[in-house]
């Protein structure tokens, strides 16, 4: 028997996971599927910024458009810092397509005109 | 473009202001302003570009520029009137706001306002942090700033004293932007954060989490931070001798709590809870007829979600005070935070009420097995069970509207283990 | 080619060189202030209570009750003049039984002496006039001419006018050493070596070693700390005056005093201590709450927005020390100047000036002379028409940096371009008051070092928070240099 905290959301479930991979405590789905995957192979949605040029502003926010391997954030953090936008940037441009292979790009999570 | 008359100003563009304005004009509020001291609308989701919001308000989960885009699009989709860069500079119980910019200063009249101007971080000042005041000593959202929008560590050897999220979060920015988080402090004996925040902020990069833990003094050399010794501390917050460790360090990042940033309510004359939040009734209507605040001025909520949603019910307040439909406010009973809640809103419920209420506290420490308790002064009126509340997640039960009738007294909420 | 030379030197920006360097500047002379810190007013001048005292407490005769008396008697004129805020609020010492409203009798003869006018008011006409004094107390003695200055302006206005007068101002260059050379002094730095005709030593603690390098002094200093408490200013009519208990031989004790901010001010405590130990502790925090809630019980401490401690240069002999030395005459040594030296900084500027610097060099009034500051334009101050005007004509007033104490972008711009060049977070918060609040600059912070990096044309990240080496943030990420 395995616990654990469900991340997927800010509700933070106490999941327990017994020998059988049968998950109990959890709210949704998404908390089961979490604990299977949180035991088999993690995954993390990461969250960062990027250089920005010709704009009043240096830095644009990004994300991993889906969740990666929980041991590949620092290597995907180096992909990021080598990125610079220039604006105008939106939602959803992408900042990096298939970032290391994974099949995930980054994307941009805001907009700036200006 | 400001005008002189309003129907309905919105002090503070971020969530809650974005969406008590929206809300206010799907029910048909025509005039609206929203004022908003930045550059942008959306407060301080714009800092915050972890993920995490939305899934209440949108079903899905965004980052915060994400969520607040999602607001703002909504802004100018509806032609709602916003002015940027600027500030209001005192409010008049009468519903007279002086406003300045660049442009001008504006005193503009409101028929009703909604004050959502957010919160303030607690520094290191009101905390009395022992020891020198080095600089390096920085609040985590100042911090958060720095790093998400201006590009900058404010150093590589941090040490982080409360458990508070946006202390968890930036643990987690700071390491993945390649400073080296040394630790945790918590003063209480359980974490103040969200419990995924402990484990994809903390766990995950091994953070040590110090509970019952706080830091005991601050040491710089010549107005530069060296070091922070922490201790741990007794059942009652007192140093225990002999547990001091100390560490070299750059940064001391403050996340010691938030404070509801009510000054211009209270400059107005409406009366403020020990909080710091406004005194409301069931209307989110302060002690200012009209004057109607949401959010984290009111109180510091746990998710945005939870803060569009007050909002949105506020708007609802708004309109019915606009149209002249409010029920009788002339007297209203108290709801008083009894035994183990650190405070429960709405503050009163007025007699002509004729809603279900829901009300929303937080209990003062972790408790399993309980039940919550409404007690018309000593006479019982409902009891709820609950496996388990915390001081970090805010418990909302609701009583319908025939059951609110029953209290003569008071309301009064109090939590009590199950025996 | 940097000057070296000088007719004088003036160790020291604190209140008292600030003064001293002012009163010079109307004089044909050639004149460089050395400060060891990177602004002024960083130490003892900063961390006090700035109470402008009436001067009936010291004792008679002494040079503590002369400058005093005299000092008070200055501020209105000069803070005019210097565009400072002061208010002659008056205080109360509080007598808590009869027992001690026969000290206050006592205490009246001596403000007879000192000349100070005082008035004894018992219980009913105290509680009138502060409603939320301790209601046991037994009566108190007013001091009508007692004031509250803000006492960060009163020094960097001080040196900026100086500055306008042509004095010169080094940061950052505290002196090492001073020899006499006979017809001339030469005073060391890390940096420099000056030549002066004259110093004037009034480095605060650090003047104690620096005269001893020339003469064995017959006094010790014995730095004594003080630790205290600032409220937010939202509970109007807390207090109305400087409220102090009876003194005692450990000074004025805990005093309760609004700021001329509307904050208010509980403190000091009185612990020897080292001269640079600016810490604050618990335990005497506590003591000193105990103290003040004696007399006002109901202070606000939810509204408790800093706590800070200042060092005073407590003489063995407890009286100020202002004389050339003995055996060099032209050093002009000021020493232990502890409470009361704030409200004496102007009578003793002017005593140095008049008393001791004119027998040594010829005094010959500049006939440019300025004795006024550029005026300055505080928006919270004005009435709407006034503010909307100043708007339209410069834009930059209308845009609030600090939300907190509702500062302007127009007065931070106007603080950097004045002469003294303010460069830090903590030199704009000093003049300005962004940063004073509530968030004591969580929000704002970012917004001035913004500021000063665009208007000093530097990066961000060289932007100090005070002192060099206090960066506000020290690395840019993403590789960036």
């Amino acid at each position: 028997m395995k616990e654990l905290v469900c991340i997927v959301c800010p509700r933070g479930c106490q999941l327990k996971v017994d020998d059988k991979m049968n998950v109990t405590g959890n709210f949704c789905p998404r908390g089961k599927a979490y604990a299977i995957s949180e035991l088999t192979h993690p995954v993390r949605v990461v969250t960062s910024t990027v250089k920005l040029k010709n704009s009043q502003y240096v830095r644009v926010s990004v994300k991993t458009s889906q969740a990666i391997p929980k041991e590949k954030m620092f290597a995907v953090m180096e992909e990021i810092n080598k990125v610079t936008l220039s604006s105008p940037v939106h939602i959803g441009d992408i900042a990096l397509k298939n970032v290391l292979n994974l099949g995930v790009d980054v994307v941009v999570t805001k907009n700036i005109n200006k | 473009m400001i005008k002189s008359n309003y129907d309905l100003v919105v002090i503070g563009g971020g969530s809650a202001g974005m969406a008590g304005a929206i809300e206010a004009r799907k029910l048909g509020v025509k005039d609206i302003l929203i004022i908003e001291k930045n550059d942008y609308l959306g407060g301080i989701l714009n800092q915050c570009v972890h993920n995490g919001f939305g899934l209440t308000e949108f079903k899905e989960e965004l980052t915060g520029p994400e969520f607040m885009t999602r607001l703002s699009d909504e802004v100018e989709k509806l032609k709602i009137d916003y002015v940027l860069n600027t500030t209001v500079t005192s409010l008049l119980p009468d519903k007279t706001i002086y406003a300045s910019n660049q442009d001008g200063f504006y005193v503009i009249k409101a028929k009703a306002i909604l004050l959502t101007t957010g919160c303030y971080e607690r520094n290191a000042g009101a905390i009395m942090l022992p020891g020198e005041r080095p600089s390096g000593v920085v609040t985590a959202g100042t911090a958060q700033l720095y790093l998400n929008i201006y590009g900058y560590l404010v150093g590589k050897r941090v040490f982080i004293l409360g458990s508070g999220d946006i202390g968890l979060i930036m643990a987690r920015r700071l390491t993945l932007e390649g400073a080296k988080v040394l630790g945790v402090a918590e003063l209480c004996p359980y974490s103040n954060g969200l419990n995924r925040n402990i484990v994809q902020c903390l766990q995950d990069f091994n953070i040590p989490l110090y509970l019952s833990h706080t830091v005991s003094n601050v040491s710089g050399d010549d107005g530069i931070l060296k070091s922070i010794t922490i201790s741990q501390v007794d059942e009652h917050n007192q140093i225990i001798p002999g547990t001091e460790k100390k560490y070299e360090c750059d940064t001391l990042l403050l996340s010691v709590g938030l404070i509801p940033n009510s000054p211009l309510l209270r400059d107005a004359g409406a009366k403020l809870a020990r909080t710091k939040g406004a005194i409301v009734n069931e209307r989110y209507e302060t002690s200012i007829p009209g004057v109607f605040t949401a959010g984290n001025v009111l109180h510091v909520h746990d998710l945005v979600d939870l803060v569009t949603k007050e909002s949105r019910l506020v708007a609802h307040f708004i309109k019915e005070y606009l149209d002249n439909k409010q029920s009788d406010s002339s007297s209203s009973l108290d709801v008083i935070p009894g035994d183990g809640i650190g405070y429960v809103l709405p503050h009163k419920i007025t007699k002509g009420n004729t809603h279900d209420v829901t009300f929303k506290f937080r209990v003062r420490k972790p408790i399993k097995d309980l039940n919550v308790i409404f007690l018309d002064k000593d006479h019982e009126i409902k009891r709820i069970f609950k496996p388990v509340l915390i001081p970090s997640e805010m418990t909302e039960i609701n009583l319908t509207n025939d059951e609110l009738k029953q209290f003569k007294n008071n309301i009064t909420v109090k939590v009590e283990k199950k025996v | 080619m940097k000057k070296t030379n000088y007719d004088i030197v003036v160790i020291g920006a604190g209140v008292i060189g600030c003064n001293i360097a002012r009163e010079l500047s109307q004089y044909e002379l050639s004149v460089l202030v050395l400060e060891k810190d990177n602004d002024v007013c960083a130490r003892a001048s900063m961390a006090n209570s700035a109470i402008v005292h009436s001067g009936y407490d010291p004792v008679p005769g002494t040079l503590k009750a002369r400058f005093n008396v005299a000092g008070n008697k200055m501020f209105d004129e000069l803070c005019k003049r210097l565009c400072v805020e002061f208010y002659r609020i008056g205080s109360l010492t509080i007598a808590m039984n009869d027992e001690q409203m026969k000290t206050l009798m006592s205490l009246k003869e001596r403000a007879k002496e000192n000349g100070v006018e005082v008035k004894i008011l018992n219980h009913d006409e105290l509680l009138k006039i502060e409603p939320n004094i301790n209601p046991s107390a037994a009566g108190a003695l007013l001091a009508p001419t007692a004031g509250i200055v803000d006492p960060f302006t009163f020094c960097a206005h001080n040196i900026e006018n100086a500055l306008d007068n042509g004095v010169i101002l080094h940061l950052n260059e505290a002196a090492s050493n001073v020899i006499d050379n006979g017809d001339h002094f030469l005073v060391k730095t890390e940096k420099d070596t000056y030549q002066a005709k004259i110093v004037i030593n009034a480095a605060g603690h650090g003047s104690y070693k620096l005269a001893s390098q020339l003469e064995k002094l017959d006094y010790e200093i014995n730095p004594r700390k003080g630790e205290y408490f600032v409220f937010d200013h939202y509970t109007v009519g807390l207090v109305n005056h400087t409220i102090f208990p009876l003194p005692s031989a450990k000074g004025k004790g805990i005093l309760v005093s609004p700021t001329y901010s509307g904050n208010y001010l509980v403190g000091p405590s009185s612990e020897l201590s080292e001269a640079e130990d600016h810490s604050t502790d618990p335990a005497t925090l506590a003591m000193v709450k105990a103290g003040a809630l004696e007399m006002v019980p109901s202070l606000p401490f939810n509204e408790l927005i800093r706590v800070f401690a200042g060092v005073r240069a407590t003489p063995s002999d407890h009286d100020f020390h202002i004389a050339p030395l003995k055996t060099h005459p032209k050093f002009i040594h000021l020493c232990g100047i502890e409470s009361p030296g704030f409200v004496s900084s102007p009578a003793i500027a002017l005593y140095v000036v008049n008393e001791l610097v004119k027998p040594l060099i010829n005094l010959k009034k500049k006939n440019n002379y300025i004795p006024n500051i550029r005026p300055s334009l505080v928006t919270r101050k004005m009435d709407n028409v006034a503010r909307a005007k100043l708007v339209k004509e410069h834009p930059e007033y209308g845009e609030i940096i600090c939300q907190c104490e509702k500062i302007s972008k127009g007065e931070i711009l106007d603080a950097m371009s004045r002469s003294d060049h303010p460069h830090t977070i903590k030199a704009i918060k000093k003049r300005c008051r962004a940063g004073f609040g509530k968030c004591q600059g969580g929000f704002c912070q970012p917004l001035v070092a913004k500021m000063i990096s665009e208007y000093y044309h530097i990066p961000l990240n060289e932007v100090l928070y005070s002192k060099i080496g206090s960066n506000v943030v020290r690395y840019k990420t993403k590789g960036e240099k």
